[in-house]
């Protein structure tokens, strides 16, 4: 086989998987603007029904209010959970002795516990604290990730002692040193960082299924399970309804695409 | 002697305030995590409610053996586990390799399509493929005009299809991701190596088995931990994609725990046990797959 054909099939292999993957967007975006009746006739262009679907949506479920709640839950969680790991991550690689490096083990290792195993637990720790159904409640169990300490720990080793050092003679004091130059220093840790706990945030399904009780305080992705709940399925609405919960991760990764796979794969690379 | 002494005065509080550093995110993993599954463990030997629990002992375990659902909810798991798995990761590393050749046009763009599905909420993907795959959907539109099913098939209420949608679904939103970390790996390996392998005769495959799995080796074994991580905890698609049926069929461990503790009567101590059979099996195939990959040197 010669270079060229080689080439050849890589492009037809990518092309396709890229086609694939796209397809159901597509798909979905077009349905969004079709009546449930051309969207089961396999309609593949777009339509005029919009807005009808939009009007049956808003008759449906009360999304301005889902759409409020999953953008407050999600700004929250991701403005305290960077500053508490970040601080943590830092922490670790900065200060490091045995007993540090010690409990960071143990925290690599609270990766593994499956979130069904704390789930009841907390349920009733929180529904004994009244945080049911509150933004607290919804951000507690996720405000400190292993994922998110790694990450901002492996940034902070490539950040030089000698600037610490330095900083330190001139007199700031070790708060000073973090905020004044590990924070500017390391942006394109921290959009990597937002970029990836506010889809994590704006994702999450089952915690707020558990202690978002009432129909007032549910998030996006709990309405559009509600709508698929009925006997009819309208799948022009419902897929208005999909599209309207992805359009801010999917604006978000389009722009911030380069820090999120840095995000990701960041944390990895100790 | 008195610089010495106001040194290590020095050091030690630059030690506490390290500590500082720590505190808030240390606490919360404590007490939201760590105590949580403690709390579990315990609970699991309990039965009863409220005023009424009451030390149970092993029972809660015992139960579990003759649960036919919970059985059949760790076969589902282990079924997606040993297909899709494997499927995702091979696809993700040649995928992966493919792109990685220097002399590729337009990989920016071939690269964003395939992981833009992760830019998907699990829910939204999870009713976009119920949606595709329904009796009335678009696969079967598709399948039937051009001939290959007589009538249209409802994939979702056949125990083995509903499955296998399931696994459909989960390879196309999760191989981009796991694509992104073998090309974050790929790039840590000189591309002379593959030129030097080329000049010396090696056929791709070889390049492929030789040269990119070996020296992928640590990314591959942590996206094999994280997947069978994820695939013994999904909850959104079995929720949402074919809500556990038919008949149990499809249900995954995490579902079934969910309606066991938020459907009906409460019953913390056996869903507890339930719960902790998961972080057991996670834990155990961890320790597995990483004997295994040490081995391999």
């Amino acid at each position: 086989m010669t270079d060229k054909t080689r080439t050849l099939c890589s492009y037809i292999v990518l092309i396709l998987t890229a086609v694939i993957s796209v397809f159901p967007l597509i798909w979905m975006v077009i349905a969004a603007t079709n009546s449930s009746v051309d969207v089961i006739a396999g309609k593949l262009t777009p339509g005029f029904k919009f807005i009808e679907n939009y009007q049956n949506l808003l008759a449906n479920q009360d999304i301005y209010r889902g759409l409020f709640n999953s953008f407050k839950y999600s700004i929250v969680q991701t403005v305290v959970s960077i500053v508490i790991c970040s601080l943590a991550g830092y922490g670790f690689e900065v200060y490091h002795d045995k007993y540090k490096d010690a409990l960071m083990g143990v925290i690599l290792m609270s990766m593994m516990i499956p979130f069904v195993s704390m789930m009841v637990p907390l349920f009733r720790m929180f529904s004994a604290v009244n945080l049911l159904n509150t933004t607290i409640g919804f951000i507690l169990p996720s405000l400190s990730t292993p994922f998110l300490i790694m990450l901002f720990r492996s940034s902070a080793r490539s950040f030089p002692m000698e600037m610490i050092e330095a900083a330190r003679i001139d007199g700031l004091g070790e708060f000073q040193i973090f905020v004044k130059m590990f924070v500017p220093t390391m942006k394109s840790t921290y959009a990597a960082a937002i970029t990836v706990t506010f889809m994590n945030a704006w994702n999450n399904y089952i915690w707020p299924k558990v202690i978002m009780q009432d129909s007032s305080s549910q998030t996006m992705p709990m309405m559009i399970s509600n709508l698929t709940s009925g006997y009819f399925t309208d799948y022009g609405m419902l897929m208005l309804a999909v599209f309207i919960t992805t359009l801010p991760t999917a604006v978000l990764f389009l722009f911030m695409q380069k820090n999120f796979r840095e995000g990701l794969t960041g944390s990895v690379k100790g | 002697m008195n610089s010495k002494r106001s040194g290590m005065g020095l050091n030690a509080r630059r030690n506490f305030e390290g500590w500082l550093f720590l505190v808030p995110a240390v606490v919360l993993i404590v007490c939201m995590s760590l105590i949580p599954a403690v709390m579990a463990f315990v609970t699991s030997f309990t039965t009863g409610t409220g005023a009424n629990t009451q030390w149970g002992g092993l029972s809660n375990y015992m139960r579990i053996l003759k649960d036919k659902v919970f059985l059949q909810s760790i076969k589902n798991c282990f079924f997606y586990l040993i297909i899709q798995v494997p499927i995702m990761l091979v696809l993700a590393l040649i995928l992966a390799s493919m792109l990685n050749n220097p002399k590729l046009k337009c990989k920016g763009i071939l690269r964003t399509c395939i992981f833009l599905p992760c830019a998907t909420s699990l829910v939204a993907y999870a009713i976009i493929f119920r949606t595709l795959f329904a009796t009335d959907g678009l696969i079967n539109l598709v399948l039937t005009s051009i001939g290959i099913l007589n009538a249209p098939y409802n994939f979702l209420a056949h125990p083995l299809s509903a499955k296998i949608v399931i696994i459909i679904a989960l390879i196309w939103r999760w191989t981009g991701y796991n694509m992104v970390f073998y090309l974050s790996g790929l790039q840590n390996i000189d591309y002379s190596v593959y030129e030097a392998a080329r000049i010396d005769g090696a056929s791709p495959f070889q390049i492929f088995t030789k040269i990119t799995i070996p020296l992928l080796k640590p990314t591959i074994l942590l996206t094999a931990i994280m997947s069978t991580n994820g695939t013994l905890q999904l909850f959104d698609e079995s929720v949402n994609l074919t809500n556990g049926g038919p008949a149990n069929a499809s249900i995954t461990m995490s579902h079934y725990i969910y309606n066991q503790t938020f459907q009906g009567v409460p019953k913390f101590g056996y869903t507890s046990a339930m719960s902790f059979l998961i972080l057991f099996m996670v834990a155990v195939l961890a320790f597995i797959q990483m004997k295994v990959g040490d081995k391999r040197d």
